[in-house]
């Protein structure tokens, strides 16, 4: 399959030989049905004889029987393939149609549906080089190009083929062709487009697509055709020198060969280059480029090859290697632009899978800023973002990553989110830049962070542990001991100390049973709402009665309560009475006092039980610390 | 800057690999012919020094073309790959052939109904396919990572958008993905791919003379006994060749002197009839791929 050449029948080798080189462009024609996109589109195979004699005899049966071009060949037909499935209901995303000329190979995108048209117009130009968009002549520049406009300059294409069509409707006036190119530049500088050419064209009738029309001898440019072959897109990528390849695969067939196989996204490579592993930051050199034809010298952006490097270091799927000078950012606090493409809406605070180069990480929503109105361009306050919406928002990620702004980088700077449950590639992002501020917490109120979210975010499991002892005993003692150790563990944590609550929270409470049990309770309360904050909490408190340290646990899921037995003997305890409180009781002054008269269930099973006749505060600290260590709360 | 094959090629190869990286349990789908044949070189391209990390899977017919079956026996073992051949057990008790049963029965049998069984027997959550975005209509918007449920079926709802570089691998327990690494190339980008770097191709591809009959304007190579001989049939000697590869009762062939593989691709070229027509299976109902899809053909 391919356009006619003489070469062909004539010296196949010589026409194989130039095919050869061909260099291959994708693009992306933007429109709705009514602009003849699909006319275009197969103009185009048909321009470009890549139609097949048994196609051509479809074609023309059906233009005659449902064509809508009075039995003359209706091209729209070529490509609405898709027809039987629109009746069948079935959701109509991006077909991809393939042509060729002697220069070029060219894949077309082409995103039909009007309802999904964001989500399947960002699907299709994603991978764009150029963008043809389309304009009926009778109508100029519509909302709906606008929109067009927008979502091809978000996803970064640099090059724009302004097609005004239909323009035999007009009696080829160069004046309304004036008019629509003028109204559209004032508008595409806007929105930051660039590199905007305009051609005046009839899909139908095949003005100025292959040669230019004796309808419009007032334009001078070239045809789309002659555009499309010719325009040079500026490989960027590969000229910075800015080498990025993630690692998709290690390849390993025997011990004496460790090679690290990917797509060279961005610049080149050689061998004895510097390059550095990120995220760690590892550096060493390229020692050779294996293929199976032998090494190569150079790899160009674009390539999958296989490298070996001269120092053993631990790389993995998901690295990037890059260049030692210019190296990606490497971060876990971004601002991003998402385009929402499922039914259910992107909530913050909702975890989800975030897939980047080759890296897959949980992330969050923390902030959504603005959701964009894809019409008008104006931002709007959003608490969510529906199908086919776009917002500007915070993303945290539990890990750190390598990445460019997807401004420089489409490949280390776009990613898509993958949710948790259905496994459903449920938006696709955009990467600006790095958050400083690593914790935005205005917004929070609003949305629903649950535990598991703040966990996340502080990278630690939440949980309390208890200390429950006789007055004297030594637990605060402990308590601070062992906060300042977590803290020291990069932990997050948080001690409430029984005295400190009693002169704020619960100053109303004496020291009756009842008060007693009330005072242990909204410390418990206390607790639990800084475990649901994904806080570490350590409770010092005598909590003389089991069912009270019962209910304390039980507030909590299983596995976030430890309670540590901090055992002193009464006489030992008496003999500290660091705060008095003893001998006040023996004189009378304080009564129902804790071991003297009134009661100190001591717990029959804790999770620690420290013997502070034979355990120093920093054996102690130490003892409950490898406990916790023991069964994993620590991470 | 790189050529058109040069992007597909590597475009290829990270889309194996991503599968690798992601997926327990890959296989290949080896059917022998000409894009099976691209398929392959380019999953030893992708994995090289390592061998691919996946065995060939061939869903057999018994009814392919005794070249095609030597072929595949030779490919596998000069790569030193695991080849694995199921034949449906049903189609053997039942004798399913094309002449009693119909090409459609035939190929739901053996073909859908074996791969099916395959890849349930093995536990194969991957399969990776040759099919190319060009064949036909309904394949253009076929997705690179194609979900199938725990029943094998093409569910147009679980079809995910496939946005960049970005391919999502994950999958519930019992889904599979069937993965096509060439859906962007085209006819002549694999004649052409074949043609720059030597790969070897089933030798039906190239014309010889062959014995055929005359059936329906279609001309059936009789590659064994089975075929049988309508009334006053007679085999006769042709110079043919096949521009597609399946079950022989149920594949066209072509008059051609063409034995070189530049004369095939400029016989291509210059005889515009497209790739399936020679295949009976398309004929059989409008529509008929985008309905064998969704019951689990490849």
């Amino acid at each position: 399959m391919a356009h006619v050449s003489d070469l062909i029948a004539e010296d196949i080798e010589l026409y194989l030989k130039t095919h050869e080189n061909k260099s291959l462009l994708r693009f992306i024609t933007c429109g709705s049905v009514d602009d003849g996109k699909s006319t275009l589109i197969g103009r185009l195979l048909y321009e470009s004889k890549m139609l097949f004699e048994d196609q051509l005899t479809q074609l023309e049966f059906d233009s005659k029987k449902v064509g809508t071009q009075a039995g003359d060949l209706d091209f729209a037909l070529l490509v609405d393939g898709l027809t039987a499935e629109r009746e069948q209901g079935i959701t109509i995303d991006v077909a991809y149609r393939f042509f060729s000329t002697d220069k070029r190979k060219f894949i077309v995108a082409d995103t039909p549906g009007h309802e999904q048209y964001t989500r399947n117009m960002i699907t299709g130009a994603s991978t764009a080089d150029v963008a043809i968009i389309l304009i009926d002549a009778r109508k100029g520049v519509l909302t709906q190009t606008r929109r067009h406009s927008y979502l091809v300059s978000l996803i970064g294409i640099r090059y724009v083929v302004l097609a005004i069509n239909k323009l035999d409707m007009v009696g080829y006036s160069e004046a309304i062709y004036n008019q629509i190119d003028q109204d559209y530049r004032t508008f595409a500088k806007e929105v930051g487009l660039q590199n905007i050419v305009t051609i005046p064209m009839s899909a139908l009738k095949g003005d100025n697509i292959t040669e230019l029309s004796v309808n419009t001898p007032w334009y001078r440019g070239e045809t789309l055709m002659g555009y499309l072959e010719n325009v040079q897109i500026e490989d960027t990528a590969e000229k910075s020198g800015v080498f990025r390849m993630p690692v998709q695969w290690v390849n390993r067939p025997n011990l004496d060969f460790r090679g690290y196989s990917g797509l060279v996204v961005r610049g080149s490579v050689k061998p004895g280059d510097a390059i550095c592993v990120l995220p760690s930051g590892r550096e060493s050199r390229v020692a050779r480029i294996v293929t199976q034809e032998g090494d190569l010298e150079k790899a160009i952006s674009g390539q999958s090859i296989t490298l070996t490097l001269t120092d053993e270091i631990d790389i993995s799927r998901g690295d990037v290697l890059a260049t030692t000078d210019a190296p990606p950012g490497v971060a876990n606090q971004f601002e991003a632009t998402v385009v929402w493409m499922t039914d259910e809406a992107m909530l913050p605070g909702r975890p989800y899978l975030m897939k980047i180069g080759t890296k897959t990480v949980t992330a969050n929503v923390s902030t959504l800023k603005h959701k964009v109105n894809v019409n008008t361009l104006e931002h709007v306050a959003a608490a969510k973002l529906e199908l086919n919406e776009i917002g500007v928002c915070n993303l945290s990620t539990d890990q750190l990553i390598a990445f460019d702004p997807y401004s420089e980088d489409r490949d280390t700077g776009g990613f898509i989110l993958i949710d948790r449950l259905t496994n459903n590639t449920v938006g696709a992002g955009m990467l600006h830049s790095a958050l400083r501020q690593p914790h935005d917490n205005s917004q929070w109120q609003d949305f629903h962070v649950n535990k598991q979210a703040h966990a996340a975010l502080k990278g630690q499991k939440p949980f309390i542990i208890w200390f429950t002892g006789l007055s004297g005993s030594g637990k605060s003692t402990i308590a601070m001991l062992l906060e300042r150790k977590l803290y020291s563990l990069g932990k997050h944590t948080y001690l409430l100390d029984g005295d400190t609550i009693r002169h704020g929270l619960n100053k109303d409470l004496g020291f009756t049973d009842t008060d007693r049990i009330e005072n242990v309770r909204r410390t418990a309360e206390v607790a639990k709402l800084l475990v649901d904050a994904g806080q570490i909490v350590l409770v010092s408190l005598i909590s003389p009665f089991s069912a009270e340290r019962e209910m304390a646990r039980e507030l909590v899921a299983q596995g976030e309560f430890f309670e540590v037995f901090v055992d002193a003997p009464i006489r030992a305890a008496e003999e500290r009475d660091p705060k008095g409180l003893y001998k006040k009781a023996r004189s009378g002054e304080l009564k129902d006092f804790t071991g003297l008269d009134s009661p100190y269930e001591a717990p029959e099973n804790p999770e620690v039980r420290i013997d502070t006749t034979t355990q120093t505060p920093e054996q102690a600290v130490e003892h409950i610390i490898n406990y916790l260590l023991g069964i994993g709360a620590l991470g | 800057m790189l050529t058109h094959l040069q992007r597909l090629e590597a475009e290829s190869i990270q889309i194996m690999r991503e599968v690798v990286a992601e997926c327990e349990h890959p296989v290949m789908l080896y059917s022998i012919g000409k894009d099976s044949a691209v398929m392959l070189h380019l999953a030893v391209k992708a994995f090289y020094p390592s061998k691919p990390p996946f065995p060939l899977l061939h869903v057999d017919t018994t009814w392919k073309f005794r070249e095609m079956i030597e072929f595949r026996d030779v490919m596998a073992k000069k790569l030193g790959l695991e080849l694995i051949v199921h034949i449906n057990p049903q189609g053997v008790e039942k004798n399913i052939n094309p002449f009693t049963h119909g090409s459609a029965i035939h190929t739901d049998i053996w073909k859908t109904e074996g791969l099916k069984q395959a890849l349930d027997k093995y536990g194969f959550d991957v399969a990776f396919g040759g099919a190319r975005r060009d064949e036909e209509k309904s394949r253009a918007k076929e997705r690179i990572f194609s979900i199938r449920s725990a029943q094998h079926r093409w569910d147009p709802k679980l079809q995910r958008p496939e946005l960049w570089r970005l391919y999502n691998a994950r999958k519930h327990k019992g889904e599979s993905i069937r993965v096509f690494p060439l859906s962007n190339w085209t006819e002549l980008d694999i004649w052409q791919y074949i043609y720059l770097n030597n790969i070897p191709i089933v030798p039906l591809y190239f014309a010889k003379e062959r014995p055929v009959v005359e059936r329906d304007g279609t001309l059936i190579m009789v590659d064994d006994e089975r075929l049988p001989m309508r009334e006053g049939e007679q085999p006769m000697m042709k110079s043919v060749r096949f521009r597609t590869l399946g079950c022989y009762p149920l594949t066209g062939a072509i008059e051609s002197e063409a034995n070189t593989l530049t004369a095939i691709i400029q016989e291509m070229l210059l005889t515009r009839t497209s790739e399936r027509q020679g295949r009976l299976i398309d004929h059989d109902s409008a529509g008929s791929m985008e309905k064998k899809k969704q019951e689990g053909y490849f």
